[in-house]
């Protein structure tokens, strides 16, 4: 259906045509838009939208235009990496985060190895925690604990222990991404809304 | 002047025309590999890949068609989200290890207090308000 009662949806306006009662666009781009439909329409063209929209089930197509939106103004914004760069970024600081946490976790298995006498509280299950091997290949290949040189060193062997074990493998993870809803997300360069 | 037809690149292939000596697609669809021109072609579409390209200077063309033929597997494969739901799924990846970063240096900052504080009670006198710790300390010091 046109959007509004007599207005053609912002495609058919920018495309100079008649806007069908039954507009593949005019749902998801409404007249006073016009600017989301240029910048999908610059970057992927209409017609490959038009294909790629009638592909989809109806209640995909909302979320697929927005990404599409997303994508196209990150190309538009970085011309040569586009949405690859965020991902780039954002790669990085997983792993970053990940080293940090790492680091953290074997902080806490240092000072708990160095307080055996102590009442231990059970830790909830996690799924970063060390496993139980790991933890017995620590104590008996580090003996002098008390050793501030050796306690430098069991924290970073225990990191990249830890980091070795939870080490998400992230292009297997990128191609076999199953889709899912998202709420809220905010381009990390900009940090502005990803869903107009 | 054209290049014969068994050395066309792979734009020029698919498109079923005559690949010039000057093709803007050519030095980054190779005809060995018809699969990268046709996802890109699938998303971006032939006209706009060459715009795009000719906007860019020769240096950064190589890197823009890499970019573009990730971004065109990603929405293949996912043909709802594409890279931005790569983009929120790392999104949501950082808050989760924030969160876990958080936690832990919280939980750090308990075992280290709980430390100072039973160090802090060895090395003190017992506190006389307290029945349990009088009785316990009592014990050891054996009666008065």
């Amino acid at each position: 259906m046109a959007g509004g009662s007599n207005s053609p949806c912002a495609s058919c306006k920018l495309l100079r045509r008649r806007c069908a009662k039954d507009c593949i666009f005019a749902p998801y781009f409404r007249p006073d838009e016009p600017k989301k439909f240029a910048i999908v329409h610059k970057v992927f063209g209409a017609s490959n939208v038009s294909k790629m929209l009638q592909e989809l089930p109806v209640h995909q197509r909302a979320d697929a235009v927005n990404s599409l939106v997303y994508e196209a103004s990150a190309r538009v914004r970085d011309p040569v990496y586009g949405c690859v760069g965020a991902i780039s970024c954002l790669q990085n600081q997983v792993s970053q985060l990940q080293l940090q946490l790492a680091v953290a976790q074997a902080e806490i298995l240092s000072i708990q190895m160095q307080q055996p006498h102590q009442q231990q509280q059970e830790q909830e299950p996690s799924l970063l925690l060390p496993s139980p091997s790991m933890l017995s290949s620590l104590q008996t290949d580090h003996q002098d604990i008390d050793d501030d040189k050796s306690s430098t060193s069991l924290l970073l062997s225990s990191a990249a222990n830890i980091i070795n074990n939870n080490q998400l493998n992230l292009s297997g993870q990128y191609f076999g991404f199953a889709s899912s809803v998202v709420n809220v997300v905010q381009d990390p360069l900009k940090r502005e809304s990803l869903w107009i | 002047m054209s290049n014969p037809t068994s050395s066309r690149c792979a734009a020029c292939k698919y498109l079923r025309r005559r690949c010039p000596q000057d093709c803007i697609c050519s030095p980054y669809f190779p005809s060995n590999d018809p699969q990268r021109f046709a996802y890109v072609h699938k998303i971006y579409g032939a006209s706009n890949v060459g715009k795009l390209l000719q906007q860019l200077p020769e240096r950064a063309r190589f890197e823009a068609v890499e970019s573009l033929y990730y971004e065109a597997l990603c929405r293949i494969q996912d043909p709802v989200y594409g890279c931005a739901g790569i983009v929120s799924w790392l999104q949501q990846q950082i808050h989760d290890v924030e969160s876990e970063i958080a936690k832990t240096r919280a939980e750090i900052t308990v075992f280290l207090n709980s430390n100072i504080s039973i160090s802090e009670l060895n090395t003190q006198h017992p506190q006389t308000d307290d029945m349990g710790m009088e009785n316990l300390s009592n014990k050891h010091k054996g009666p008065l």
